[in-house]
């Protein structure tokens, strides 16, 4: 056994920070989705002095502070971890791209200024709306948090802003480094996913509650809202997938190519769904769209793709990419489905949203929606190989040449699974403990 | 100014900032669970608590913006530090996180053990003892390069130095220090008399080990890098000061008045020697390697930095004014008269 073990400090540096943001993830996107649903309920609440949408931004707020401190904790872990594991690049990130990563500090701080007032101040203003008015910042902020960290990761998949000479940047144009061509689809991309993400995540709590036969008005007001703004957010998605396919083509063809294993360049190029992927490149079992990839590119079924045949082999990412996105696809696929399904039975006129294997549907859309999430990224990562820096240094040499990182990926996934659970623990006694009913109860006092 | 010197300021200051809030919740940490064992928790409990709620997420945001922020400036200082510390490093990040976690999980989630209360109070201590040591490793001596360019920490070198553990000590000491002389300014603005007659004890006790540890590290410094030694002496007013605010401070205690500003001397106290500290330690940030000139960021990303520097503040003084309004300084809140659960 000791023989095959060869220790690695670029593999294990890549799996512990893989381990850091597939957990960090989880609590980041509700952390950004979340408050959007809070204050769109007391502000429905305050509105229509509808008791059940307060008490629905009360209960999320509740439960939505435990989840932020394990997105904060995890958030300051990988702050700290990309110098850690990457110092040669945080080198270079530092010349290049620092703006946005300091300014996500001030997002989050200004978000967790304004969360510990807003929690701490229910019913402590005379007009509720001042209230609600302290939400906005927290929406704002965690909304920009995603934005600069994103800028970051956009900047990864496609630099700009400097001169790049002899393996030295130089001319930094901090401002333009945040503009990369990247940035646009992938910003719109992560807080949409978000929102959307969140909005399945609260409906799935609520139809969890009327599948358990707590058959209330809050928990139908609840599952409507939710699913309704889900049903918006997941027909903005669709667009901005779209949108993001086709910067793909226009800027990243290598990654695109990989992903579709579209080895030729070629016009009317189909596209491969699913496949096994043979020795010589040829694909087996697959269902092949005709013009498919020309019309995913370039909305041109004659559109000329570029092939992986552009590009010397090395700088090819791992062909196993192809299989994590249709995954992903696989799994937006089955959103779509329950989401319609569900504004269906909604608007028919005969309709009921409250069929048990529905409202079972929309308990299981939650853990797909944040499926769909991990392999969104562990795609998006991993069809940016070999670079670190697109173009500019490769992932091997932006990690540390420590030694002992296989044991800190031990102890973070040590770590991370207390959390985990201890969170989860947490979560569901304290939602047992108060019980919906005991609370309107309180109310309608 | 140049831009270096007011980069290395902006990011001392962060770290100054860090150094009192997050002192105040270490000590007031460990506070608690020593109270559990000797049995005044009844007594500071719900006055501690009702302090640290609303604030314990802004903690960790200071010290988030100085390693954020120092990347920035000094791009070079993460590729020697970052290679050097990956286990110190990585158990500080753990230890920040158990922390932070359980104390949303037990406050919020009202989720309370004796182990969660034992590891509560002990992380209190073993995080700045952690902390304090990358400052001890900035003096040089305890990192080599390789002529490969590898990055090499002498841990060893570490923990068996006297100048090392003399830091830790006063690291520790100043936790309780500074805690103590914050709890005793809340709890006599509550108006509770029984908190507050623990915490001025504790105020009281830890004054005088702060004022013998500090001189230790001063001698320390003295024995381990005579040049940083000499600055120091030339910046001997701040010490002075610090010696002066010190003794104003913890005079008010002693006579039970003036505690809120009490407190800002203990804030000026630890401010002067900080920055006097600071001051003398420089150019260097990580002495020999890397000096706040040879390893400074381009100058457009510094001006950028520096902008959204002063626009951050313009957003963020109003709103920690807000914060301190609502909770600190509203008597109301302190004194319980509003709920302080979240609910």
């Amino acid at each position: 056994m000791s023989l095959l073990y060869t220790y690695d400090p670029v593999i294990f540096s890549r799996l512990l920070t893989s381990l850091t943001l597939a957990f960090h993830i989880i609590f980041a996107t509700i952390g950004v989705g979340v408050p959007l649903y809070i204050g769109l309920a007391e502000w429905i609440g305050i509105r229509k002095k509808d008791f059940h949408y307060i008490l629905l931004a009360r209960r999320w707020a509740r439960g939505y502070v435990i989840t932020v401190a394990v997105g904060v904790v995890t958030g300051t872990a990988i702050g700290l971890q990309l110098s850690l594991l990457w110092p040669s690049f945080m080198q270079v990130a530092g010349h290049s791209i620092a703006l946005p990563l300091f300014m996500e500090t001030f997002a989050f701080f200004f978000e967790a200024i304004f969360l510990g007032i807003y929690i701490y101040t229910w019913d402590r203003f005379k007009n509720a709306k001042v209230h609600l008015l302290l939400l906005i910042p927290v929406v704002i902020g965690s909304g920009a948090s995603a934005l600069f960290i994103t800028i970051v990761n956009a900047f990864m998949n496609y630099p700009v802003g400097f001169t790049y000479e002899n393996g030295l940047i130089t001319d930094v144009n901090p401002i333009h480094a945040m503009l990369s061509p990247a940035m646009p689809s992938k910003v719109a991309h992560v807080l949409d996913s978000a929102y959307l993400t969140c909005g399945l995540v609260l409906a799935a709590i609520a139809a969890f509650a009327l599948l358990k036969g707590q058959h209330n008005t809050y928990h139908r007001k609840a599952l409507k809202f939710t699913m309704v703004c889900s049903f918006v957010f997941m027909i903005a998605t669709a667009i901005i997938g779209d949108l993001s396919g086709k910067y793909l083509a226009l800027y990243q063809p290598e990654k695109l190519a990989a992903t579709e294993w579209h080895f030729e360049t070629s016009t009317h190029a189909p596209l491969i769904l699913g496949g096994v992927l043979q020795e010589d490149h040829t694909v087996k079992y697959a269902l092949e769209i005709p013009y498919g990839l020309s019309i995913l590119a370039f909305s041109n079924p004659a559109a000329e793709v570029v092939g992986l045949d552009q590009f010397p082999e090395e700088h090819w990412a791992p062909l196993w990419v192809h299989y994590i996105f249709d995954m992903k696809m696989g799994l937006v696929a089955m959103l779509v489905l329950i989401t319609f399904t569900f504004i269906v039975e909604l608007a028919r006129k005969r309709g009921n949203i409250y069929r048990r294997w529905l409202l079972a549907l929309v308990v299981a859309a939650a853990p797909i929606a944040m499926l769909t999430i991990e392999h969104g990224w562990i795609f998006s990562e991993v069809g940016r190989q070999p670079w670190i820096l697109r173009g500019i240094m490769k992932t091997a040499e932006g990690a540390t040449r420590s030694d002992h990182v296989d044991l800190m990926l031990v102890l973070f996934f040590l770590l991370y699974l207390i959390l985990g659970v201890s969170a989860a623990r947490v979560l569901m006694r304290m939602f047992k403990r108060n019980k919906v009913e005991d609370e309107l109860a309180l109310y309608k006092q | 100014m140049n831009y270096e010197l007011l980069g290395i300021t902006v990011l001392w200051t962060f770290l100054f900032g860090y150094l009192i809030v997050a002192s105040i919740d270490f000590g007031a940490g460990f506070f608690m669970y020593y109270s559990t064992i000797s049995g005044t928790r009844h007594l500071i409990h719900q006055m501690i608590e009702r302090y640290l709620s609303p604030v314990w997420e802004v903690t960790n945001v200071f010290l988030v913006f100085f390693f954020v922020g120092i990347i920035g400036f000094f791009p070079d200082i993460g590729f020697y530090l970052g290679t050097a510390l990956l286990i110190p490093g990585s158990i500080a990040i753990v230890l920040l996180a158990i922390r932070g976690s359980y104390y949303a999980f037990t406050f919020y989630g009202k989720a309370s053990s004796p182990l969660y209360n034992l590891l509560y109070g002990a992380s209190g201590l073993f995080i700045p003892a952690a902390l304090s040591t990358v400052l001890t490793i900035s003096e040089g001596g305890y990192i080599t390069v390789t002529d490969t360019g590898q990055v090499l920490f002498l841990a060893k070198k570490l923990f068996t130095s006297s100048y090392s553990w003399s830091v830790v000590l006063l690291a520790l000491v100043s936790v309780l220090y500074i805690s103590a002389m914050f709890l005793s300014y809340y709890a006599h603005k509550a108006s509770d008399a029984g908190a507050y007659r623990v915490v001025r004890n504790y105020a009281l006790i830890w004054s005088l080990p702060t004022l013998l540890s500090s001189l230790l590290v001063f001698m320390a410094i003295y024995f381990h890098n005579r040049e940083h030694f000499n600055n120091m002496l030339e910046l001997w007013w701040m010490f002075a000061l610090s010696l002066v605010c010190f003794t104003v401070a913890v005079y008010c205690v002693y006579t039970s008045k003036h505690l809120g500003w009490s407190f800002v001397f203990v804030m000026a106290q630890f401010g002067f020697a900080f920055y006097g500290y600071g001051a003398a330690h420089l150019p260097y940030i990580l002495y020999p390697y890397v000096t706040i000139y040879n390893n400074f960021t381009n100058p457009n990303m510094a001006l950028a930095l520096v902008i959204a520097f002063i626009l951050g503040l313009a957003l963020l003084l109003p709103s920690l004014y807000l914060l301190l309004r609502l909770f600190l300084f509203n008597t109301d809140y302190v004194k319980g008269r509003h709920g302080y659960e979240p609910r």
